[in-house]
């Protein structure tokens, strides 16, 4: 199997690829718009803002590619907002796959954004992703932007209300967790999504 | 609901973990990937590499270590030590890091902490700040604090560095209370909630934890987000599977 984890500059990519090593995959890390196309898995990971982010991907010729793949595709962090409609922030477009907006945490008194720590998973409906995954299970989060729960949530996370924290449509699939930093659960879905 | 979190600290000297007291008299505690698996295991939320003599020495964080914890690791972690420019900085988040803190570096040139925060985003930048207690009453910010011979007091106000440091794009401030560091009496916790009112973003609690209990009291009282101790679990004083057993009971979320 061929892994593909697209090259948009974020710094969490060597985490995600040792996380793969640890499932027994070896991802290359590319920008090539063959390699991305051909590759039986795609995962966009993504740490930073959504306007360079997105920036970094028109300047590679990779967006119309992105929005043309048919094999499973994972973004995760800032990677799956980058498949929404648009960003707040730095009201950026972004690539249309998942129809939803990316809005920042409104202020609340004790609800300190960066939202980065652990937090749990509530499931909400059933998908393959989610195998394995307990109500409750904790995942590692660190963003100050999150999609809204609605119609494409596999999951929401409760921070001052609830946001989206796995996402699907199709054959495109968003965690805004780092499942490469959220333990054992965070191994099993990354499982998931390779078996996918 | 956001867990609290645990975070061991293990401090780096010579590609080795090491603890002093009073930040002095530093031993040799144990080799950097094993104690990092071992807290993995034992269910530490996230896990903070202070490289201590990386910036009294003028030079950068080793990254052949960072790698090696990365490539092992599957929870957070946060390495420290040295870092001055956005390109060192990089090469650490590439060697696999989640967040850099800056201190020392970041007195010296407080325009580091915006240039970092563009570059990377701000829940990347972790601002640590060593503060103490002087004659006047007010806590004031040390700098250098890896080198006892070369640390400095400086005149900066911790509370007006903190404020500071937030606004500059810090997305998470440790705040290294030193008066209570090492000696296991507690954290400050009045120095803790006094941050606390004016720190937005997360806020962990370093230096004096000693007994579950004074990691209720910094979770309870003082309202941080996370704390941060070294000694206590080295030395296998306090065990953070039952510490977290007992913060439940005690009604503090954790993630367990």
């Amino acid at each position: 199997m061929s892994v593909v984890l697209v090259d948009a500059g974020g710094t969490n990519i060597g985490s995600v690829r040792y996380a793969l090593q640890r499932l027994g995959v070896e991802a290359s890390l590319t920008s090539d718009a063959d390699a991305i196309r051909t590759a039986d898995k795609v995962i966009l990971p993504g740490v930073g803002a959504a306007g360079p982010g997105m920036a970094r991907l028109r300047e590679l010729g990779l967006v119309e590619l992105m929005r043309s793949l048919t094999q499973p595709v994972l973004g995760v962090c800032l990677g799956m907002q980058l498949l929404c409609e648009r960003s707040e922030e730095g009201d950026t477009e972004c690539l249309s796959l998942i129809p939803a907006t990316v809005s920042r945490f409104s202020e609340q008194p004790g609800l300190r954004v960066p939202h980065m720590g652990w937090n749990r998973l509530q499931r909400q409906r059933e998908h393959p992703l989610l195998d394995g995954l307990v109500d409750g299970d904790w995942a590692y989060f660190v963003h100050s932007y999150a999609v809204p729960a609605g119609d494409y949530a596999l999951a929401v996370t409760d921070f001052g209300g609830a946001f989206s924290s796995v996402i699907a449509r199709g054959n495109f699939h968003g965690m805004q967790f780092h499942p490469e930093r959220s333990a054992k659960v965070g191994a099993r879905l990354l499982k998931n999504f390779l078996e996918l | 609901m956001l867990s609290r979190r645990i975070i061991p600290c293990l401090d780096v000297r010579d590609g080795k973990v090491v603890k002093g007291v009073r930040f002095r008299d530093h031993v040799v505690m144990g080799e950097i990937v094993d104690l990092a698996l071992r807290y993995r295991d034992e269910g530490a939320d996230e896990l903070v590499f202070y490289d201590i003599t990386a910036s009294p020495e003028g030079r950068s964080v080793d990254r052949g270590w960072v790698e090696r914890v990365a490539s092992v690791i599957d929870i957070p972690f946060c390495v420290a030590g040295g870092i001055r420019s956005v390109d060192e900085a990089r090469a650490v988040l590439h060697a696999g890091a989640d967040k850099i803190s800056v201190n020392s570096p970041a007195l010296e040139r407080p325009d580091l902490i915006d240039e970092l925060a563009a570059a990377f985003g701000v829940q990347c930048v972790v601002v640590g700040i060593d503060s103490l207690r002087d004659a006047d009453g007010e806590w004031h910010v040390r700098q250098y604090t890896g080198d006892p011979s070369r640390t400095q007091a400086l005149p900066r106000r911790t509370l007006d560095w903190m404020v500071e440091a937030q606004q500059r794009g810090a997305g998470e401030i440790v705040l290294n209370c030193m008066g209570s560091d090492g000696v296991r009496q507690g954290y400050d916790l009045e120095q803790l909630a006094a941050v606390r009112k004016f720190c937005l973003v997360p806020l962990i609690a370093s230096g004096g934890a000693g007994a579950p209990e004074h990691f209720r009291d910094a979770f309870l009282t003082a309202d941080v987000d996370g704390a941060l101790a070294a000694s206590v679990f080295h030395s296998g004083a306090i065990a953070i599977p039952s510490l977290k057993q007992s913060l439940d009971a005690w009604g503090v979320a954790v993630r367990t």
